[in-house]
């Protein structure tokens, strides 16, 4: 694998081995000196077009924790704000000869553009509303972790799907696993054919019952400028998961940053049923494991790319 | 006097041998030898009847098709001021490429063509540069603003053949019901691009199932065929003449087919990519150069414009040949740009998707090929002794890769680029005189 683009380049055992491989990197976080030395003297440039705190700082401390070289750009006090194109951003740092490129920016299917544009791999930490690949992954790292397997697991992802890039990206990783998804939001916020990425729409929570996971989506204050939902009130009282109606039995997930009151209640956030916080404590180590399959074995000879991958058991 | 513009062409003296000629206007449909002398058609006989005269040129056709030209009402040409994407001559030398006899220039240019002067002098430039008679149209309101009416009067007066804000809807009702009204006055089709600015939005492409996958806006087909119905009424009301550019929506088919029913003064065109391509290939690859708007829709889409191509519902194919700079296209979609180039590729497009596998007869295609002539006013071609020669040498076998020989436009954006196609013009004869010769061609007629 060179690049990491969509979940739709993944089959379920690519996901399992890596989230088999995160695990396995868990203890490294855990140590007092927490680096190995894995990923020595390859070169990782964080391109960041928009801004962000989790997935940039995770991909950093990933990058670290696996001894790579990391460098950041954000789009801001760049060449970008004097006018430089995508193309000859991208051409110019790959004259530093990376081995990878993280790249986020507000358009759909820029970082494949960028694979196109650059001989180093490719990690697409989020492009416009279309995915967010490595956020998917460690949503499913943490709900394993939680609930096991994901086979035959209902899970609602409600709010603003149209908007979400994390939708798009979990619906594909859930189903591949086996789970069974459906959307729920305000139909203003449903684009027209979502049922085709294999999920169910619903407009209102009365089914969310039938949930064993609920995944939050956040609600931008924007959205209300065009008209897509009348208030955050009114949005609120549809749509907001509160005590009420998140079962105890239920697991509740959230990508962040949340917007206290408006998604989520209070209450939920800081529930025992909220794995919020292992989402982000999954972050590292998801992302640790996506740059050693993209990096570990890279430029060693053709039929010895499999080597980083384990070793298959014998027959 | 026409108000087309073409550099001066040494009228042409060529015979055509052995040429299948296939004209259904004419009732034509058999092989012939040609014979143009001083540019316009002298004579049709038996195949091997005719000798050519001293100094004429000798053209092969055997295996070969003779069709009248086509004829494109709509095409962005970019002068004035925007010749780094186009100008009037690689713009009419892409369009005889195509086999293409006369194609009419939209107005969106920088400046705005809204006034006489702008229009003249764009005229006297044609008259220098165009390599096929090329008309133009004038803006419905000025600078495309969509709120105040242009010259209308004085811009026929200045030749032009009628008016669109094409690029953008005419979004008032009361502006275009204006226009209407001094049609009456003025003359000219009233070219309409229809699309309500609040339901596209800011959208990129189709609003669908693609577009729910790749989390881009869509532009749902109602915002197209909302504003057919709207302006058909009001051109029913006005007794107004309207043609509806570029259609892509099955439910803009049906809106057309109902104001038709209804005896509204309406015909409509279809371009080549919306009647070979839907949405599905920007699951293949998210490429700008299939981003245009209209955009690309769904497959049922595709098949109510075909079927309306076939009954007649759409009179005319036209390309919308809208040629955008290599750095203006290599930029995320979004940013991209609408418009792709289609001169070049139009006959062999819509005969490799449709005539090929038996969905539209050959002789239909090439029929609403040319028909954007007359929706214009404009005469059409005809393989017919007296008239001027305005056909082109087709040979329907040979098979090509768009692109892969470059392009003569100016611009590469080409939706079709990669593909491979059947049917390749081999030589076009406009206006009187030869305007193109293939390259392979040109040089085995030597």
């Amino acid at each position: 694998m060179r690049h990491l683009l969509s979940i739709e380049d993944l089959d379920r055992p690519a996901i399992e081995r890596i989230l088999d491989r995160a695990a396995s990197f868990t203890e490294v976080s855990e140590r007092e000196i927490k680096k190995v030395p894995a990923l020595r003297g390859r070169r990782v440039l964080n391109l960041f077009y928009e801004a962000s705190t989790r997935t940039r700082s995770s991909f950093e401390l990933a990058a670290k924790a696996l001894s790579a070289d990391v460098v950041n750009f954000a789009a801001g006090g760049s060449s970008v704000e004097k006018g430089e194109s995508l193309k000859d951003t991208v051409q110019t740092l790959s004259a530093y000869q990376p081995d990878l490129i993280v790249i986020r920016t507000p358009h759909v299917g820029a970082a494949e553009l960028v694979a196109r544009w650059t001989t180093a791999g490719v990690v697409n930490a989020g492009d416009g509303k279309h995915e967010h690949p490595t956020q998917a992954l460690l949503d499913v790292y943490a709900l394993r972790e939680r609930i096991g397997g994901l086979d035959g697991a209902r899970i609602w992802i409600v709010g603003d799907v149209a908007h979400s890039r994390v939708a798009r990206s979990n619906i594909l990783a859930f189903t591949k696993l086996g789970a069974h998804v459906t959307v729920c939001g305000p139909p203003t916020l449903i684009p027209r054919g979502m049922e085709a990425l294999g999920c169910d729409v619903a407009y209102s929570l009365d089914n969310l019952g039938e949930a064993e996971v609920v995944y939050a989506l956040r609600m931008q204050h924007e959205r209300m400028s065009d008209s897509f939902v009348p208030s955050l009130r009114e949005y609120a009282a549809r749509y907001q998961i509160d005590g009420r109606r998140l079962s105890p039995r239920q697991v509740l997930m959230h990508p962040g940053p949340v917007n206290r009151g408006v998604e989520l209640a209070a209450e939920v956030i800081d529930s025992p049923q909220a794995i919020i916080g292992q989402q982000v404590a999954a972050g590292v180590v998801v992302r640790m494991a996506v740059l050693y399959e993209l990096l570990a074995g890279r430029g060693a000879p053709e039929g010895a790319a499999t080597a980083s991958t384990p070793a298959p058991q014998p027959a | 006097m026409l108000p087309l513009d073409c550099r001066e062409l040494p009228p042409a003296d060529v015979l055509v041998r052995g040429a299948h000629v296939l004209d259904p206007r004419a009732g034509i449909d058999a092989p012939h030898d040609v014979l143009v002398r001083g540019g316009e058609i002298a004579e049709l006989g038996p195949p091997g009847s005719l000798s050519a005269p001293a100094g004429a040129e000798v053209l092969d056709g055997e295996g070969r098709h003779l069709l009248p030209g086509f004829v494109d009402p709509h095409v962005h040409l970019r002068a004035p001021g925007q010749e780094h994407k186009e100008d009037l001559d690689s713009g009419t030398r892409a369009a005889a490429a195509g086999g293409y006899v006369a194609v009419v220039a939209m107005p969106n240019t920088d400046p705005v063509v809204d006034s006489a002067p702008v229009l003249r002098s764009l005229r006297d430039a044609a008259r220098r540069e165009a390599r096929i008679p090329v008309g133009f149209l004038a803006a419905v309101t000025r600078g495309l603003d969509g709120e105040a009416l242009t010259e209308m009067a004085e811009l026929r007066d200045a030749g032009a053949l009628g008016f669109t804000d094409d690029g953008r809807p005419v979004h008032r009702a009361g502006i275009l019901r204006k226009a209407l009204q001094y049609q009456k006055l003025a003359g000219g089709v009233l070219c309409l691009h229809e699309e309500d600015p609040t339901l596209s939005g800011r959208g990129a492409m189709h609003e669908g199932e693609v577009a729910a996958r790749l989390g881009l806006a869509g532009i749902p087909s109602v915002s197209e065929s909302t504003m057919i119905a709207r302006d058909a009424a009001l051109a029913r009301y006005e007794d107004g003449r309207i043609h509806i550019q570029h259609l892509s929506a099955l439910e803009s088919v049906e809106a057309v087919a109902e104001a038709k029913a209804r005896g509204v003064r309406i015909t409509a065109e279809v371009s080549p990519h919306h009647l070979a391509l839907t949405d599905d290939v920007l699951l293949e690859a998210l490429d700008t150069r299939c981003k245009m708007n209209p955009p690309l829709r769904a497959e049922a889409d595709r098949q109510a414009l075909v079927a309306g191509l076939r009954d007649g519902t759409i009179d005319c194919i036209a390309t919308d040949h809208a040629p955008h700079a290599r750095e203006e296209k290599e930029v995320p979609f979004e940013e991209a740009p609408m418009g792709t180039t289609g001169l070049e590729t139009a006959f062999a497009a819509v005969h490799t998707a449709l005539v090929r596998p038996g969905v539209l007869d050959l002789a239909l295609v090439v029929e609403r090929l040319s028909a954007g002539a007359a929706v214009l006013g404009l005469p059409l071609p005809e393989i017919r002794p007296g008239r001027p020669a305005d056909f082109c040498l087709v040979d329907l076998e040979a098979e090509w890769e768009v692109g892969e020989a470059g392009y003569e436009s100016r611009s590469e954006n080409c939706c079709f680029a990669g593909r491979r196609l059947h049917g390749r013009v081999l030589a076009t004869v406009a206006g009187g005189g030869v305007a193109y010769r293939e390259r392979s061609f040109a040089l085995s007629a030597a």
